[in-house]
Order: structure tokens, then C-alpha cells, then sequence
């Protein structure tokens, strides 16, 4: 067995454990540790499988920023739960639901081993129409141009879920800002970890999403390392969640769907179908529509994780 | 001359490899919070730098040599922030009971 | 075997793990956690599509790899709406669960100050 089969068996076990350790952990804190530490191995795995763009996105977004709303709402959970609410289930439940488990993992174990071979792909049509964007990241190019719609409708699906975790709280709070995301009084190391990493986080972000369209990067990865950023400095009571109805919340929320719909209304007047882009305009258009995406992926992810409006809205 | 940086390379990140090793026995059999929290920081940062010593020799151009720095030094800021909450934290639990 | 399809099983073996986890466990952020599992999974599967799927100077098929960035994307959000739901429930109830059968409802507390 040579030595990268070896990495990848171990890496295969370790994950395998990791995510036991996390479904059984029975505290929450420990669970989400577990978890944050299963999805960074998971990124390299990605990187075993050569999708560096999604290593990024998972490493930012599935294990750091989940990781971080769920370690807040376990905070907030905290005061004493009913007895009966943390038994676990019953045996023959258990029994069934591992049963269950087992088919549905050999199941998918079959399609994995039983896949076409070679399975259908459509690297050659990418490869085709890459030059035509001007774009080096095929990625980027499948995200913003050959499958636009699919990325619209997704930016658009934030936007709902901010609009439905504003929604879950309080009608008589509603305009007021969310809780507050750090304690009252912030430990001085996390000011210093914040002054001190912020602002090149910040030039990071920005870079990773310039650099994405021809190398791996991109809106998405960019947008979660500022937003990130964000919620540093919100945690560290620098700055404070803004009110919901703040005007230029709202705006920046809905920039990123916003443009990226009017460029693909404007396909018809420009380039003869909805989401076309004019042929030597591409590359310009594309990094305006990914600059807007940007800016509200890094507003949007914060404002999903501080939650629900919390105060008076008179205030 | 290349084999020798070969050499290097993986002595150094041999070198790195071991100083995690430690850090992890650490965690392990060590008796306290604080005492853990301690040799982890140290040697999860000695450990890296000498992972990224041995990544110098191996890189493109000097801007990812650069890159590679920056990586250690930002994971250094981070975790010695990190440490110190952890340890507050933990002091302040402690004072509670 | 190759890494691709061992990466494929392990997809599989997640998401049954997830599976077990959802239904077993009693507290819904650790139910949310193996939501978020099957999720992982699934994707290591269009991951091993994407990677078998390679040609054309690719080293793996761009399509199913941006399918997966939204996935990612989509799954966090759904997270974050289940999340503040959970809380709204115990901040209203004291409880988090809907089962009104397994813990009777608790005396009204004060509005909480912070």
C-alpha cells in the first residue's frame, strides 16, 4: 500500500470516529467541537479529491461559521433543561433507527461502487465555453455564468432565511437590533486578538474573492472570511448588531440579489437570452455581479447568526 | 544540492511532526486544564514553525514563502489569544466553585 | 481502491451515522449537528462524481463541485433558521422539545433582563 493510500485510510478513519465522538457526545459544547474538528478534516479530504474551491467553503462556512451559531445557541441553552427532554430514546427505538442507518448507508454505499464508469461529466462543455468568459476558475465560471439561475435562486435563499429568523422573534420587538453577540465586558485579549486580525482579515477576504476568478476562491469563501471579521468585532463589543430596519442593512442584504437579477434581465437587451452575458464584456460583469454577492454574503451571514430582533424598537 | 534540501525538509518536518506528537501526549495525561492549555500552545506553535521551515525549501516563488510565514505567525496570534480566554475562563470558573 | 471511492463510502457511512443521530438524539441542536452530517456526506458523494468525472485538462468536474458550494451555503442557512427557532420555543416555553406530553409546561418566568 503506498503512503498516500495510507493517508487516505487513516484520514478515512479518523473522520469516521470523529463524527461517532460527535453523535455521541452528550454535551452540547463538546458535540460542536467535535463537529468543527470533523468538518476541518473533511476540507482535506475535498482537498484529496482536488476541489480546493470546496475545501474553502466548507472549512469557512460548514464546520467555522456553523460551528460558531451553534456554540451560541448552546450558550443560550443553557438554563436548566426538563429532565424528560434529555432522555435519551429507548432501545427499540434506537434499535430501529440503527437498523435504518445501516440500509441507508449500504444503499449509498452501492451507488458509490456501482457509479458509471467513466461517469458522465461535463468537464468537456466547461472546458469549451471557459474561454468565452475570460475566466481561469471553472468554478466561478459554473457559479456566475453557466449556472447563474442556480446561484441566484441560492443568494435569494438567504435572503429568505434572514427574513425568517427576524420573523421567529417577537412581534413587539420588531425594528429592534439582535442580542448582542459577545459578553458586557470583553476580555482584553479578545480586543488585541481582534486589532489585531481584523484588519487583515479583511485584506484576505477581499483577495480570496478577487483571486477567485482564476484560481481557487471566490465570492462565497471571501464573503464568509469577512463576515467572519464581522462577527469578530461584534463579539468583541467594538461594534454592536445593527437594528433590522436600519436602511443600509437592508441594502446591502439585498445588493447582491438585487444586481445579479438586473444583470440577468439586462441579458436579452444585451446579448440576446436572460443571463447572457456580451461576449468580451463577460469577465467585467461576472466580478461585478461576485463584488455585490460579496457584500451581502458578509452582511448576510452575521445577521443569520445574531438571530432574531431583541429589544425595544422605540429605543 | 536538491537532496539535501530534501534532507531538510523532512527533518524539519519530521521535527514538527514529533512536537505535535508531544503536544498531543500532553493533552492527554496531564493533569490539569491549565497545564494542558500550556504545552499545547507551545508545542502546537513550535510544531508549526517547524512544518513551515520545512516547507520553505519546497515553495514556487517567495510570495508563498511569504504566504507560508504569515500562516504561522496568524495562527500564533490566534491561538496565544485564544489561550489566554481559555485561561481566564477556566480561572474564573475556578474562583466560582 | 482508490481515494475517490473511499471517499464515497465514507460518505455513505455519514450519513447513516447522521441518520442514527437524528432520530436518537433527544436535543435538537445535537439533531441539527447530524442534520449537518448527512449533509457533509451527501456532498463527499458529488465530490467522488465530480473527481471520476475528470477530463479535459480538469482534474475534476467543475459542475457538481459548485453544486456542492451552494449546498454548503444552503445547509448553513437552513441551520441558522432551525437554530432560532429552537430558541425562540425555550426562550417562550422553558422547554425544547414540542411534546407537551413529555414535560409539563413551566410556571410563567419574569421577563428576563440583560
Amino acid at each position: 500500500m503506498s503512503v498516500l493510500q495510507a493517508l487516505d485510510l487513516g484520514l478515512a478513519i479518523l473522520i469516521l470516529a470523529v463524527a461517532c465522538t460527535t453523535i455521541a457526545t452528550r454535551e452540547i459544547f463538546g458535540a460542536v467541537v467535535n463537529y468543527v474538528a470533523y468538518g476541518l478534516l473533511l476540507s482535506i479530504v475535498w482537498i484529496r479529491l482536488y476541489a480546493p474551491d470546496v475545501a474553502l467553503t466548507e472549512a469557512a462556512i460548514g464546520c467555522g461559521v456553523t460551528g460558531v451559531m451553534l456554540v451560541t445557541a448552546g450558550a443560550h441553552l443553557r438554563r436548566p433543561v426538563h429532565a424528560r427532554d434529555a432522555e435519551p430514546s429507548s432501545l427499540p427505538v434506537r434499535f430501529l433507527a440503527a437498523v435504518l442507518a445501516v440500509l441507508a448507508a449500504a444503499a449509498i454505499a452501492a451507488v458509490v461502487l456501482l457509479l458509471p464508469e467513466p461517469p458522465p461529466s461535463l468537464a468537456l462543455e466547461a472546458r469549451q465555453s471557459l474561454a468565452a468568459t475570460g475566466l481561469g476558475n471553472p468554478i466561478t465560471a459554473v457559479l456566475i455564468s453557466f449556472r447563474s439561475f442556480d446561484t441566484l435562486l441560492e443568494k435569494v435563499v438567504l435572503l429568505l432565511a434572514v427574513v425568517a429568523v427576524w420573523s421567529v422573534g417577537p412581534d413587539r420587538q420588531w425594528g429592534s437590533a439582535p442580542e448582542s453577540l459577545g459578553k458586557p465586558r470583553p476580555d482584553g485579549a479578545l480586543i488585541f486578538f481582534e486589532q489585531a486580525l481584523v484588519p487583515l482579515g479583511i485584506l484576505v477576504g477581499v483577495h480570496i474573492f478577487w483571486v477567485g476568478a482564476d484560481e481557487p476562491g471566490g465570492a462565497f469563501q471571501g464573503g464568509a472570511i469577512l463576515a467572519a471579521m464581522w462577527m469578530i468585532v461584534m463579539t468583541a463589543r467594538q461594534a454592536e448588531p445593527p437594528r433590522i430596519d436600519a436602511r443600509w442593512l437592508r441594502l446591502c442584504l439585498v445588493a447582491g440579489p438585487a444586481v445579479f437579477l438586473i444583470a440577468g434581465l439586462a441579458g436579452p437587451g444585451m446579448a440576446g437570452s436572460f443571463f447572457a452575458y456580451p461576449a468580451g464584456f463577460a469577465k467585467p460583469i461576472i466580478l461585478f455581479i461576485e463584488a455585490f454577492m460579496l457584500l451581502s454574503i458578509a452582511v448576510t451571514l452575521p445577521m443569520l447568526v445574531a438571530g432574531p430582533p431583541h429589544g425595544n424598537p422605540s429605543e | 544540492m536538491s537532496s539535501a534540501l530534501d534532507v531538510f525538509s523532512a527533518a524539519a518536518i519530521g521535527a514538527g511532526v514529533f512536537f505535535f506528537f508531544a503536544g498531543t501526549v500532553a493533552l492527554l495525561r496531564f493533569p490539569d486544564s491549565l497545564t494542558r492549555l500550556h504545552a499545547l500552545t507551545k508545542a502546537d506553535n513550535i510544531g508549526l514553525g517547524f512544518v513551515v521551515l520545512g516547507l520553505l525549501p519546497r515553495v514556487d516563488s517567495p510570495l508563498d514563502a511569504l504566504r507560508l510565514i504569515a500562516i504561522w505567525f496568524l495562527v500564533q496570534v490566534s491561538g496565544a489569544s485564544t489561550a489566554q480566554m481559555i485561561g481566564t475562563a477556566l480561572r474564573r470558573k475556578e474562583a466560582a466553585e | 481502491m482508490s481515494a475517490a471511492t473511499l471517499a464515497g463510502l465514507v460518505g455513505a457511512a455519514l450519513v447513516g451515522l447522521g441518520l442514527y443521530g437524528l432520530i436518537v438524539n433527544p436535543q435538537p441542536l445535537r439533531k441539527i449537528l447530524a442534520f449537518n452530517l448527512i449533509g457533509s456526506g451527501v456532498f463527499l458523494v458529488f465530490g467522488i462524481v465530480a473527481r471520476g468525472g475528470a477530463g479535459a485538462g480538469f482534474p475534476a468536474d467543475p459542475v457538481p463541485q459548485a453544486m456542492v458550494i451552494t449546498g454548503i451555503v444552503v445547509a448553513f442557512a437552513a441551520s441558522a433558521v432551525a437554530v432560532a427557532l429552537i430558541l425562540r420555543l425555550h426562550e417562550e416555553t422553558g422547554r425544547v422539545t414540542l411534546d407537551t406530553a413529555a414535560s409539563p409546561k413551566p410556571p410563567p418566568k419574569a421577563e428576563v433582563t440583560r
